[in-house]
C-alpha cells in the first residue's frame, strides 16, 4: 500500500501510461514558456538586423536619430534611459528602505499591515494613470517653479546661484544645465525622474521589507541587550544583515525603471537630442518605441525602433538575473 | 567581565543624549519618508475622484466617445474591448501559467525544471512594451491590428505571474495529501488534478486575479497590437479599444472633454484594479 507513495517523486508504477501522458502534456504546455522567450528573441533579433547591419556599433554611439535623413543612432535614448533610471533609483532607494523599516520595525501591527498594503497598491497603479497625473498635476507645479527659481531671464538670480554654488562650479556653463527651462510647460527629464521615482518605490520597498523581516530576532535582541538604541540596532544589526537582499530589490526596481514606458513617454517631452538640461526634453528607449513605432513606415526606421526593444530585452534579462542571484544569496541563511 | 561593564556604563552615561537625539532624528526621518511614499497614492486617488467622478454616469457605460471637440459620450468601446481582450488573454495565459506552475511544483526533479523556472522568472522582468513588439511581429505583421494580437501580448505578460503563484501555493499543499490520494490507488495525474489542484484553488484564483489586475492597466503593449477603436467591437480579428488606451489618448489630447473622459476612465480602472487585488488578498487569507 505504501509503495506508490514512496515512489511519488518519480513514477507511480501502477498506472504509468496515463501518468506519462499527463506528464508530457504538462511539460508541453510548460515548454510554451520557453518557446515564448525564444520566439521573442528570434523576432526581435530578426527585425533588428537591418539597422544593426547598416549602423553596427555606431547605432550605440551615434547621437543623431533622424528619420528624414535615415540616420539612426541611439546614444541620446540610451543616455536618457540610464540618466532617468539611475536618478530615480538614487532618490527612491532611501525612501523605499525607510518605508520598509517603518513597516517592519517601527509600526505597530494594526498600522504596519495597512501601510504595507498601501505601498503595494502603488505598484498596482497603471503606468498610464501615473502619466496622466504627472501631466495634469505635477507638470504645472514644476513649470511654476522653473519660472520662479530657475529662470535665466533674471540675471541677478543666476549670479546669486552661481555665487552660492561657487564651491563646486566656477563657471556659468556648468550651471546652465539647471537654468534652461523646458518648452513643454513642466514636461521634460526632471518630471520623468520624479514620476519614475514614485513608480519604482514599491518594488524596492516590498523586497526590503521582506528581507528585513528575515533578519533573525537574536540579532536584534543581542544588540538591545547591550543597551543599543533602535536606530543603532537598525544601522548595525539589521541593515548590514539584509544588505544583499535589499540590493536585489534595488536592482529589480532598476529593471522596472529601464523598461517603464507610457508614464515616461507622456511626460519626458520626446526630444531625440542628447540631454543638455535637467529641465529639458529628452527621451528613453521605451518612450521612443511608444512614440515612434506606430509612425515608423520606412524599414530602417522601424528596424531601428525594434533594435531599441532588443536592447531593452537584453538589459532586462541581465538585470533580472543579477537581482535574483542577490536575493537568493540572502535567503538560505536568512530563513533559519 | 569588568571591561564590558565599564564600557557599557560609559556608553549609556556619556553618549546617551547624542545617541537619543540621533535615534529620534532617524525615527522621524523614517516616518517622514513613509508619509512621502504613501502620499502619491492618496493624491492620485483624491485627484481622480475630484476630476473624474462627475463624468461617471449611465452614458459613461453605455456610449462610445463623442467626436473630437464635442461633449458627452462614454467609454463603452474601451470597457468592452478591455473585457474581451482580458478574457482572451486569460484563456492561454492561465492555461500555460497553470501548467508551468504544476510542472515546477509537481515534477521538481525533471531535468527541464530549472530551465523553465529561470525563463519564467526572466520573462516577468521583460518590459511590457517589448512584449508588444513581439506580438506585433508574431501576429500583426501577418494578420493586421486586432484585439487578438493585443490579447496575445497581455497573455504573455500574465504567464509568469500565474506560474509563480501556482507553484507557490501547490508547494503549500502537504505531501501527506498526495500520499493519501496515491494510497487510495489513484494514478498521480488524478491526484494532481482532483486532489492537489482543488486544495490549492484559492491561491491559484488569487494568482490569476493578480495577473489580471496587473495586465488590465497595460496600455504600452496595446498601442500597436490592439491599436484602439472608436466603436464597440467584439470581433477579435479587428482593432479593439481598451481602457488604458483611451486614458492614454484622452490624457494626451488637447480637448477638455477627452481629458475628462480619460480621468473618469482612470478612476474606473484603478478602482477595478484595487478591488481585484483586495479581493485576491481576502481569498489568499482564507486558505
Amino acid at each position: 500500500m505504501s509503495g506508490p507513495a514512496r515512489r511519488l517523486p518519480t513514477r507511480a508504477g501502477m498506472s504509468s501510461g496515463s501518468d506519462t501522458a499527463f506528464r508530457y502534456l504538462i511539460l508541453a504546455l510548460a515548454s510554451v514558456i520557453v518557446l515564448v522567450f525564444l520566439v521573442s528573441l528570434y523576432l526581435l533579433g530578426k527585425d533588428s538586423w537591418p539597422a544593426l547591419q547598416r549602423f553596427g556599433v555606431e547605432f550605440f554611439t551615434q547621437r543623431t536619430w533622424n528619420p528624414v535623413t535615415g540616420i539612426f543612432g541611439a546614444a541620446a535614448m540610451i543616455t536618457g534611459t540610464l540618466v532617468t533610471s539611475f536618478a530615480a533609483l538614487i532618490i527612491s532607494v532611501p525612501l523605499a528602505i525607510a518605508s520598509a523599516l517603518f513597516v517592519a520595525e517601527y509600526a505597530p501591527r494594526w498600522l504596519a499591515d495597512p501601510v504595507g498594503y498601501l505601498i503595494e497598491l502603488l505598484a498596482a497603479i497603471p503606468s498610464v494613470v501615473y502619466g496622466l497625473w504627472a501631466l495634469f498635476v505635477i507638470a504645472p507645479v514644476l513649470a511654476k517653479w522653473q519660472i520662479t527659481f530657475f529662470n535665466p531671464e533674471y540675471p541677478e538670480r543666476l549670479a546669486l546661484y552661481t555665487k552660492c554654488a561657487g564651491i563646486w562650479a566656477q563657471d556659468q556653463t556648468t550651471l546652465q544645465c539647471f537654468f534652461v527651462p523646458s518648452s513643454g510647460a513642466g514636461r521634460g527629464l526632471a518630471l520623468a525622474v520624479i514620476i519614475l521615482t514614485v513608480m519604482i518605490l514599491p518594488y524596492t520597498a516590498s523586497v526590503a521589507r521582506d528581507v528585513i523581516r528575515l533578519v533573525p530576532a537574536d540579532q536584534r535582541e543581542a544588540m538591545y541587550a547591550l543597551g543599543a538604541t533602535k536606530w543603532e540596532v537598525i544601522s548595525r544589526a539589521i541593515l548590514p544583515y539584509a544588505r544583499a537582499g535589499i540590493m536585489g530589490g534595488v536592482i529589480l526596481a532598476l529593471g522596472r525603471a529601464l523598461g517603464e514606458t507610457l508614464a515616461v513617454a507622456m511626460v519626458i517631452g520626446d526630444s531625440q537630442d542628447i540631454i543638455k538640461s535637467i529641465w529639458g526634453n529628452a527621451s528613453t528607449m521605451a518612450s521612443v518605441i511608444a512614440n515612434q513605432f506606430g509612425d515608423a513606415q520606412e524599414t530602417l526606421h522601424r528596424s531601428s525602433v525594434i533594435t531599441l526593444g532588443f536592447i531593452l530585452f537584453f538589459v532586462s534579462v541581465a538585470v533580472n538575473l543579477l537581482a535574483r542571484v542577490l536575493i537568493q544569496r540572502l535567503t538560505p541563511q536568512g530563513v533559519k | 567581565m569588568g571591561t564590558t561593564a565599564t564600557s557599557k556604563s560609559r556608553v549609556t552615561a556619556g553618549l546617551s543624549i547624542a545617541r537619543k537625539a540621533q535615534n529620534a532624528v532617524m525615527g522621524s526621518l523614517i516616518l517622514l519618508a513613509t508619509l512621502l511614499v504613501v502620499a502619491p497614492l492618496i493624491l492620485i486617488f483624491v485627484y481622480l475622484i475630484r476630476e473624474g467622478l462627475g463624468a461617471i454616469n449611465l452614458d459613461f457605460f453605455t456610449k462610445v466617445p463623442a467626436p473630437e471637440g464635442e461633449t458627452g459620450g462614454g467609454l463603452l468601446n474601451a470597457i468592452a474591448g478591455s473585457l474581451s481582450m482580458l478574457a482572451m488573454a486569460s484563456v492561454f495565459g492561465v492555461l500555460i501559467g497553470l501548467a508551468g506552475g504544476i510542472f515546477l511544483a509537481e515534477y521538481p526533479r525533471h531535468p527541464l525544471m530549472p530551465t523553465i523556472r529561470l525563463v519564467s522568472d526572466v520573462l516577468s522582468g521583460i518590459p511590457a512594451i517589448v512584449m508588444g513588439l513581439v506580438a506585433y511581429g508574431l501576429i500583426v505583421l501577418n494578420f493586421g491590428f486586432s484585439g487578438f494580437a493585443g490579447a496575445v501580448a497581455l497573455g504573455f505578460l500574465m504567464i509568469p505571474i500565474v506560474v509563480r503563484t501556482t507553484e507557490e501555493v501547490l508547494k503549500l499543499v502537504p505531501q501527506t495529501v498526495r500520499e493519501a490520494g496515491l494510497s487510495l490507488g489513484l494514478p498521480q495525474w488524478l491526484v494532481t488534478l482532483r486532489i492537489v489542484l482543488p486544495a490549492a484553488a484559492g491561491g491559484i484564483i488569487t494568482g490569476v486575479m493578480l495577473a489580471l489586475a496587473r495586465v488590465a492597466g497595460e496600455a504600452a503593449p496595446l498601442l500597436f497590437t490592439a491599436f484602439g477603436n472608436p466603436n464597440v467591437n467584439l470581433d477579435p480579428t479587428k482593432p479593439m479599444s481598451a481602457l488604458p488606451l483611451e486614458i492614454y489618448r484622452g490624457a494626451t489630447s488637447a480637448y477638455d472633454e477627452n481629458q475628462r473622459m480619460a480621468k473618469a476612465g482612470a478612476l474606473l480602472l484603478i478602482v477595478l484594479i484595487f478591488v481585484t487585488s483586495l479581493l485576491a488578498r481576502r481569498f489568499s487569507r482564507k486558505i
